[in-house]
């Protein structure tokens, strides 16, 4: 098993923070100290196969961090961590300094700021493109509420824009589902923005999108990144390299390296473990 | 997936040529006040006069509508295909028989003050939850809130451990199963497999009087056109699309931040307190509740109805419940012993070439007729 390697430029803060963790607080996020996201030594196991083995990674406020690694990596499980679907076995998982992912459920992690779109592209089929993003907006979620919810003036302004902003104004009518699976990307990635949240985690955001798709999505993420923190699961190395100023490179469940896209893919450990042994 | 249904049954009626909404609103308004009237206006044998056996027929079938309805807005719309709504049907029915229980008052066999079947019983007073159901208010307590009590504690708990698909019709399947065992025994105080009868009155009338039926008709009337807004109502609303987003990507709604418990559980109690309604409404007209309501086949006849109409749609559901119990009615004087098979093999159709059910069909083939 790969042990996590420290990097020349992992922030060095993350070990001096640690006592911070132990005082709970929920509400509001902190991010006085840099970071958005926070795992420690998490451990993920099923039937005795460890999809995560004490994964250490965190995420600094307003970065985009590209995270790829081969099949089997426990890319798609750390995601299910963070979002509150898969319960780790061990370890810790802070949203800031104060919210522990790890006691909150889906639903509360999403309105705590964490969104998160499926490898699959997961849109509601069955109603209208403005339907997904309006049922996807930041409000009130419980049942009283969307008992009596009305769209405010403002609120069809922010749809309206999202539409645009994923183009998909001229099918805003039409099911979801009738969509090309390159549009339900883009949808995916607008309900997203609906939610309005600081961290955004992207499992394959740009799988089965064409090539100026694909272009016009890297350009979306790198607009994104300038007011969210972006974290995107990739394997597209040109997708990759358009976007990433930093890359982690996960291997059976742990890191295996982290750092530029150039100095990961001159790293050697990096090149066996993707060229094979 | 689903094609787009909540509005389908709107979309349907937009389509329709003039005439014909006239022609079908002008139907709906014979159904629900012409057919009473008749029953209570005119005596028998005058032209215009509608048998008790009609009036009965057509309020029984107006009653499995509202069930219909009920079941289609946890199944159609929410995704959980309930096989025990009988169980809430029956709860409201003997809630209403409980009442109808003490209007006999004196009146019965055995000239008590209790209901003949407790003297029977050598009872010496009313179990404990007889107490206050001489009060017409009280019962209808009972009808609304014993069914959306029972929903409630059954929802909470399959919803909060997240069951759901087969696991949860089998769960309901058994709910309705052993209630029914549980009310055919005597000491339940519930009149044991005969469960309750001979009523005389219903609020101090006769209750088998042509102007009684014809009231009790007019409520049944009300209570589906009620029920009726009152689904269209949330299924158009904001909740309405976010149950159907729980239906079809459970997680994604998760993620976007809702939590499909609440919702689940809300449209899980509100249709046990419509089946309860309807229960109460259809004891009185049809004269007897016993454990029979309650068992697993008519539950299973309830998902028919709403499979055969149309899942998912407001209108489906009430038209499968009236096709299928009004094939029944004549079926089962025509050639009684078939009309399981001809169930079976209605329910074997419609899953094979009609997954919209009938509504759907109608849908498809105004669509064609109008692209052609």
């Amino acid at each position: 098993m790969t042990t996590p390697s420290t990097l020349p430029d992992a922030n060095s803060q993350t070990s001096g923070n640690a006592a911070n963790y132990g005082h709970v607080v929920s509400g509001e996020l902190d991010v006085s100290h840099g970071q958005i996201l926070y795992l420690e030594d998490i451990t993920v196991s099923f039937d005795g196969f460890r999809s995560l083995n004490k994964l250490q990674l965190s995420i600094t406020d307003g970065e985009l961090r590209c995270i790829i690694g081969p099949n089997g990596a426990g890319k798609t499980t750390m995601m299910d961590v963070i979002t509150g679907k898969t319960r780790p076995d061990s370890g810790t998982v802070f949203f800031g300094q104060t919210i522990d992912l790890s006691r909150m459920t889906e639903p509360e992690i999403a309105a705590a700021g964490i969104g998160r779109k499926f490898q699959k592209p997961t849109v509601f089929e069955a109603m209208s493109v403005y339907d997904n993003l309006e049922l996807a907006m930041k409000a009130d979620k419980t049942v009283w509420a969307s008992l009596i919810a009305r769209l405010s003036g403002e609120q069809r302004d922010r749809i309206a824009a999202t539409l645009a902003r994923i183009r998909l104004t001229s099918e805003a009518h039409r099911p979801a589902g009738l969509l090309s699976h390159g549009q339900k990307q883009w949808l995916e990635i607008g309900m997203l923005l609906m939610q309005e949240p600081r961290l955004l985690l992207l499992d394959e955001p740009v799988a089965g999108m064409t090539d100026s798709e694909t272009e016009a999505t890297a350009e979306l993420f790198l607009e994104l990144a300038r007011n969210h923190t972006l974290v995107v699961v990739e394997h597209d190395m040109g997708f990759v390299e358009s976007i990433a100023d930093k890359v982690t490179v996960l291997h059976e469940g742990s890191v295996l390296a982290e750092g530029s896209l150039a100095s990961v893919q001159a790293n050697e450990r990096v090149i066996e473990v993707y060229l094979g042994r | 997936m689903d094609s787009m249904n909540t509005p389908l049954t709107l979309q349907l009626w937009q389509r329709f040529p003039k005439p014909l909404k006239i022609l079908l609103i002008a139907a709906l308004a014979f159904v629900l006040i012409g057919l009473p009237l008749g029953h209570a206006l005119f005596p028998e044998g005058h032209a215009l006069y509608v048998s008790a056996f009609v009036l009965t027929l057509c309020g029984k079938i107006m009653c499995y509508m509202v069930v219909a309805l009920a079941l289609d807005l946890v199944w159609g719309f929410g995704g959980m295909l309930s096989l025990g709504h009988g169980l809430f049907f029956a709860l409201g029915g003997y809630g209403m028989g409980m009442y109808l229980m003490r209007q006999i008052g004196r009146d019965g066999n055995y000239q008590s003050d209790l209901p003949d079947f407790m003297v029977f019983l050598d009872w010496k007073s009313l179990p404990w939850f007889w107490q206050g159901s001489d009060h017409f208010l009280w019962a209808l307590c009972l009808i609304v809130g014993v069914p959306a009590l029972v929903a409630f504690v059954f929802g909470f708990f399959a919803f909060r451990s997240r069951i759901k698909g087969v696991y949860f019709s089998i769960i309901t399947q058994a709910l309705t199963f052993a209630a029914m065992l549980l009310f055919f025994r005597n000491e339940t105080g519930f009149g044991g497999n005969n469960g309750f009868t001979d009523f005389k009155r219903i609020l101090g009338f006769p209750i088998a009087a042509p102007s009684t039926r014809a009231v009790l008709f007019l409520l049944t009337g009300a209570l589906l056109l009620g029920s009726l807004w009152l689904a269209a109502k949330l299924m158009s609303s904001k909740y309405g699309r976010i149950l159907t987003a729980i239906r079809d990507a459970e997680s994604r709604t998760m993620f976007c931040g809702y939590n499909p418990f609440g919702f689940k559980l809300f449209i899980w109690v509100v249709s046990a307190m419509l089946c309860g309604l309807a229960g109460a409404l259809y004891v009185p007209q049809v004269g007897i509740i016993n454990p029979g309501e309650m068992s697993p086949s008519n539950s299973i006849e309830m998902a028919i109805w709403v499979a055969v109409g149309g899942r998912g749609t407001l209108l489906g559901p009430l038209l499968g419940a009236a096709l299928v119990n009004g094939a029944k009615s004549w079926f089962t004087v025509a050639f009684a012993e078939y009309w399981l098979f001809f169930l079976g093999a209605i329910f074997i159709a419609v899953t094979l070439f009609l997954p919209n059910g009938v509504l759907g069909l109608l849908a498809k083939f105004m669509a064609k007729k109008e692209s052609a």
